[in-house]
């Protein structure tokens, strides 16, 4: 049981980064990446159980808050080619 | 105490076979659909029953114990998150000019 959710998640990881690869825009690519990062969550989740020793969930804890801020993070950057800029209140974003 | 044991097994048998299958479908639909905001859709289906499904697979699977409250959060965290994030990628792309596809007057969807 836990190798075919095993084999699915790794099918899954590789159609997402092939999407990442071929992804036409910025977006699609960063898109697939958060979905291969959650599906990285999963796979430590059930390697765990696969291997009897669940003690990686912590790992899987901390990987899907970092998955996140990372995703968040990237987005920003895109959007205005720096960490530091926005906040500002009356700030118009865009058209 | 058997029957219940056996009960909490075929529960999580199907909910992580059932989350194997709609993560594969989520995964031909991120490969395989038009454009960015319906493959949306396919990366919230892997992220949303693919992934609750196997958690709760697995939550029926450990029982009652630390690794399930651990299970509980990682599906929490999960909810919590994915659409945060699949929400601000939608936001940036229309900020950025990113158009939806919709039907066209020369009938080419």
């Amino acid at each position: 049981m836990f190798v075919v959710a095993m084999i699915a998640i790794l099918v899954t990881l590789v159609l997402a980064l092939l999407r990442a690869v071929l992804g036409p825009t910025t977006y699609d690519r960063i898109l697939a990446v958060n979905m291969a990062g959650t599906k990285t969550v999963l796979l430590i989740a059930v390697l765990g159980f696969l291997t009897g020793r669940p003690d990686f969930l912590d790992l899987a804890l901390i990987y899907i808050l970092l998955n996140f801020i990372g995703t968040i993070a990237v987005l920003k950057f895109i959007q205005y080619g720096d960490f530091a800029v926005g906040g500002r209140k009356n700030e118009k974003i865009g058209a | 105490m058997g029957v219940l044991t056996d009960l909490a097994e075929i529960i999580s048998w199907a909910c992580i076979i059932l989350g194997s299958f709609f993560c594969v479908v989520g995964g031909i639909g991120l490969l395989r659909l038009p454009d960015l905001f319906s493959r949306m859709h396919g990366a919230g289906i892997t992220d949303t029953l693919g992934a609750g499904l196997i958690i709760t697979g697995l939550i029926f699977h450990s029982g009652l114990s630390l690794v399930s409250a651990k299970l509980f959060l990682i599906v929490f965290f999960l909810f919590l998150t994915s659409p945060t994030s699949t929400h601000a990628v939608a936001k940036a792309a229309r900020i950025a000019g990113l158009e939806p596809l919709l039907d066209k007057k020369d009938g080419k969807s």
